[in-house]
């Protein structure tokens, strides 16, 4: 390999091959010389045409915006109880994009702290529908301070694993306004889909929306408005600063009617039993109680509540998750005796002085069918309007409504809000049924019999209402005539909500002080159906009892318990208000299958009144 | 060493009446002094951007100074050895490194699926290192003694002997190394004076076979890698990634930057390997456009300087070799540069003497050594 021997050297033109590497050592520095002013050119498009470009991009990689929930607009009763909370709890949340392996992730979470099949499962639907990116997706809610110490250590493990400090809605009462109240709850797929882009824009980071209830009525209200804050992370996604914040609006606070202590009496009253209890301030139309019976927990709703506990609620015959008192829809039975006999006295279907006799029942000519008189042998000879409100006398009420006809009950009755949602800042409040001609025949494709004026004349047949309802009547009997739209809410942050009268029920002053008078004595006469309620009472009150058939009776039999499934047993209502003189409260109770209005009902409502009047 | 000093002894004389009082010095101690100070400046600029690029890693700093005063002393080591006798003994060091190479496959270590290490106990060494100087030196030896222009068939072995190792290590794989130790073997064959037409033809065909390839040989997923390459916009997240960053932090820059350690794109770790291949990127960044033009040009003083060299080096030999060696250093900023720029597909190639790195330093700076001892060779009473 020896290329360098001496001999062959002599023959090359050791000048001439200079000059030549010369040549090519000078091209090759043109090249360099080109290059470098290629790549100086392609720095300056990079660094001055496109630095704008580059700026922004560079900017976007570091900088994003977090938004910042408002905090929700808490809920009082009218003595500044406080009814719905917020309060701080430490959740965990995956950021999907930031770890490599979910399934190893979660495995390695199980090891640390406790994670439920369920909220796996809720974990993986959550981050299977459609959210942002780089958002976080809650894993587990709710963690102790031991655990949140645990993932804290293994935190270098746990890449895209947050603890997040979060407000959590919290109702201190409990059962007790849960239907009224209702509750939030984490945000669904559905919901989702539902939000326009600025909907979607105020929700984000914010978990839960109201779900039922005045959380889901006032939701935009309570929500408040999304902040916002600028800041820089790092490739990994690391906070490392905030740039720039604006603080979010809290949702306004709400201050109820409702008053807690008149809230847990109504409750009390009616532990153990099903029914619906609304109270009304006569005045305003502020709902003071209201209460379904039985009743659940909404903060078990909060954070999601588990399949089992749900399933319990829903399959339940006691049916708690469901809210009487705007959505039961029961007939109303006597109690809505007072409403039709104003309306036979301004319609002069009758007057004070008109009297009958009842034999225990009625008959309608050509008609085979007995109406029945719920006293057997019947009130006797000589009864009047008093009367029949006092002993509550049905056949009275059969005659003066056949006498009326359904073209002059249905209006009178439509005034006081019968067959119509009342208009209560509640969701899915339901009609009730106030029936007429039109109705009829639209409905059943059939004909207004006579038969069909008695049936409703005594809170029968087709007639349903709302508990709601017979409360907001029953407040319109004790105005004589103010029919004012129901409402929960009294002040909503600052601003009172307005008082709003729907109608003016036209009566003369005598006709309305007759039936105060006479459902006055249905408490204080002698022979009043709730006379039981008058016991040394420092008042005086007004009421009317009701029972209300569940199941029809056959022709031939009668009503008798013993033989009856206990749900079928009728239905015990009351209606009434106090004080007499200048009536400030107005109530409507149904207890399911009570029987007697006189003896399951009319009692509750003196609780209620000596509650309200009495106490402070 | 030894003939070396009596080469010294010998020479000194002489010498001093060519480069007068001032250069003996230099000479004397074989140093090329504007070549020393370019260098100088590009490791003090070096390691400031490397300190910002790996996150003010004062650890890394340390590495890198400990690399350098090592690269330092090697440089001023070759820098004494005799042109004459490197000349001798390319072939052998030329064969010692293609043993290792093959070695490497036998008892190599590797790391992330490419195996380039030979570890020798107490500590690892990558032999392609070694050919990056002994393959110039050794195609130039080769050249050295035959009649240039070259005839065919010298030029035919000297592909052979640059594709040989080129092989070796492409099959590591290294493409980054592989492409650089190719290129100083061409390169040597360029100032040997390769005919033009072989040039051009050569040029032809790989542009004429490159339709055929694309159409009929090349794979789909093939396909998709080179389009990868050609526009890193299609892959964000993936292999796009490193481009569109570093793009964005060269950009972002402008003219003044963003000032030192305050470069977003690399502080924030959204750059990667910012402070290895990508580092230019963090200059950019930092120091803007104006950083940029003072590491370029420095680069190019160094180059010119390189090239001043071998254009006045004493034999053809130590001009092929001084050429190819200068011209090699260019190609490795080029690549880096390009590549970091989004001009040229991302191979990982280090941006030289800026990036961490200690056995690339080492070997630019044995590089710069032999350049050194070529500038302050004695002129040859042969010629």
């Amino acid at each position: 390999m020896n290329w360098a021997g001496t001999e062959i050297r002599q023959f090359k033109d050791h000048a001439g091959e200079a000059r030549k590497i010369g040549l090519r050592l000078t091209i090759a520095f043109s090249f360099v010389s080109l290059i470098f002013l290629v790549l100086v050119l392609r720095f300056y498009s990079l660094q001055v045409t496109h630095h704008e470009d580059y700026a922004t991009q560079s900017d976007r990689n570091r900088i994003h915006i977090r938004p910042i929930p408002p905090n929700r607009g808490l809920i009082f009763d009218s003595r500044g109880q406080l009814l719905a909370d917020n309060r701080p709890s430490f959740n965990l949340s995956v950021i999907k994009e930031r770890v490599d392996d979910l399934d190893a992730t979660l495995a390695k979470l199980s090891t640390l702290i406790e994670i439920s099949e369920r909220d796996k499962e809720n974990f993986y639907k959550l981050v299977r529908q459609r959210r942002r990116p780089f958002e976080a997706v809650p894993l587990r809610l709710r963690l102790s301070e031991e655990e949140i110490s645990r993932i804290a250590v293994h935190e270098f493990e746990l890449q895209g694993v947050e603890i997040d400090a979060e407000l959590t809605r919290h109702y201190p009462q409990g059962e007790l306004f849960a239907h009224t109240i209702g509750y939030v709850g984490r945000i669904n797929e559905k919901e989702l889909s539902g939000f326009d882009e600025d909907t979607y824009k105020r929700y984000s980071g914010t978990h839960s929306i109201g779900k039922i209830g005045l959380e889901k009525y006032y939701e935009n209200m309570l929500l408040g408005s999304v902040g916002s804050e600028h800041i820089e992370t790092n490739a990994h996604g690391r906070v490392l600063r905030s740039l720039e914040r604006y603080d979010p609006e809290p949702g306004q606070d709400l201050y109820l009617f409702l008053d807690s202590d008149l809230q847990k009496v109504a409750t009390e009253a009616m532990a153990g039993r099903r029914g619906s209890i609304v109270a009304i301030e006569v005045e305003t139309g502020g709902v003071l109680a209201m209460v379904s019976s039985p009743s659940y927990d909404p903060n078990l709703f909060v954070s999601g509540i588990s399949l089992r506990d749900y399933r319990a609620l829903n399959k339940s015959r006691d049916l708690p998750l469901f809210n009487r008192s705007i959505q039961g829809q029961y007939p109303p039975g006597s109690t809505i005796k007072p409403l039709l006999g104003l309306g036979g006295l301004e319609n002069q279907t009758v007057n004070f002085h008109t009297r009958i006799y009842d034999p225990g029942f009625y008959q309608l000519e050509n008609d085979e069918r007995v109406y029945r008189d719920w006293k057997k042998g019947g009130h006797g000879n000589n009864i009047d309007l008093y009367t029949a409100i006092v002993q509550s006398c049905d056949t009275y009420f059969y005659d003066m409504a056949f006498r009326m006809g359904v073209d002059k009950i249905h209006p009178f009755g439509a005034q006081f809000g019968l067959g119509q949602r009342t208009g209560i800042d509640l969701p899915s409040e339901r009609a009730g049924l106030w029936p007429s001609r039109a109705w009829k025949r639209g409905a059943r494709g059939m004909p207004w019999f006579p038969g069909d004026s008695l049936n409703i004349s005594i809170g029968q047949g087709d007639v349903l209402t709302t508990p709601l309802q017979l409360a907001v009547l029953t407040a319109t009997l004790a105005s004589k005539g103010k029919h004012i739209k129901p409402r929960l809410v009294k002040t909503m942050g600052d601003q009172e909500t307005p008082l709003n009268m729907v109608n003016f029920v036209i009566a003369s002053d005598t006709n309305w002080d007759y039936m105060h008078r006479a459902m006055k004595d249905v408490v204080h006469g002698a022979r009043g159906t709730a006379k039981r309620i008058a016991r040394r009472v420092k008042y005086l009150m007004a009421g009317k009892t009701g029972t209300a058939q569940v199941v029809g009776i056959a022709q031939d039999a009668e009503y008798d318990a013993s033989k009856l499934d206990d749900r079928h047993w009728d239905h015990a209502l009351y209606i009434g208000f106090a004080p007499f003189e200048s009536p400030k409260i107005a109530v409507a109770i149904i207890v399911e299958n009570g029987e007697h209005g006189s003896s399951a009902a009319a009692p509750i409502a003196r609780e209620i009144f000596d509650k309200y009047l009495l106490d402070d | 060493m030894n003939p070396q000093r009596q080469d010294f002894v010998r020479r000194f004389p002489g010498s001093s009446q060519h480069f007068g009082k001032n250069s003996s010095f230099w000479q004397r101690w074989h140093v090329d002094p504007l070549l020393l100070i370019g260098l100088f400046l590009l490791t003090v600029f070096g390691l400031a951007v490397l300190y910002s690029a790996s996150g003010q890693s004062e650890n890394y700093l340390k590495r890198q100074g400990v690399f350098f005063v090592v690269a330092y002393i090697g440089m001023f080591a070759c820098a004494q050895v005799d042109v004459q006798v490197l000349r001798r003994w390319a072939p052998w060091l030329y064969l010692v490194g293609v043993l290792m190479l093959v070695l490497v496959f036998i008892i190599g270590v590797g790391a992330k699926g490419a195996q380039r290490w030979i570890s020798l106990g107490f500590f690892r060494f990558q032999p392609s290192e070694v050919l990056k100087i002994a393959v110039p030196l050794m195609v130039a030896s080769y050249f050295s003694s035959k009649r240039l222009p070259p005839r065919f068939k010298h030029i035919l072995w000297a592909v052979l002997l640059t594709a040989l190792p080129t092989g070796l290590i492409f099959k590591q794989p290294d493409l980054g190394t592989a492409i650089l130790i190719f290129t100083s073997g061409l390169i040597v064959l360029f100032l040997a004076g390769l005919q033009w037409r072989y040039i051009v033809g050569t040029l032809l065909i790989i542009m004429l076979s490159a339709w055929p390839m694309w159409y009929y040989m090349m794979k789909d997923y093939q396909k998709q890698r080179v389009i990868t390459l050609l526009d890193p916009e299609a892959d964000k997240l993936g292999a796009g990634w490193n481009i569109i960053q570093s793009k964005t932090a060269i950009g972002s820059g402008g003219v003044h930057g963003k000032g030192w350690l305050n470069g977003t794109q690399s502080q924030l770790d959204f750059l990667p390997e910012s402070h290895t291949d990508f580092i230019i990127a963090v200059l950019a960044e930092e120091f803007g456009l104006v950083g940029v033009l003072a590491l370029l040009g420095l680069y190019l003083f160094i180059i010119g300087r390189g090239l001043m060299i071998a254009l006045s080096a004493q034999s053809t030999f130590s001009r092929l070799v001084a050429g190819s060696i200068i011209l090699t250093f260019f190609v490795y900023v080029f690549v880096n540069v390009g590549m970091v720029a989004g001009m040229l597909p991302v191979v990982g190639v280090p941006l030289p003497l800026v990036s961490l790195g200690g056995t690339s330093i080492l070997t630019l700076m044995v590089g710069f050594g032999i350049l050194m001892a070529i500038a302050t060779e004695k002129r040859s009473t042969a010629i």
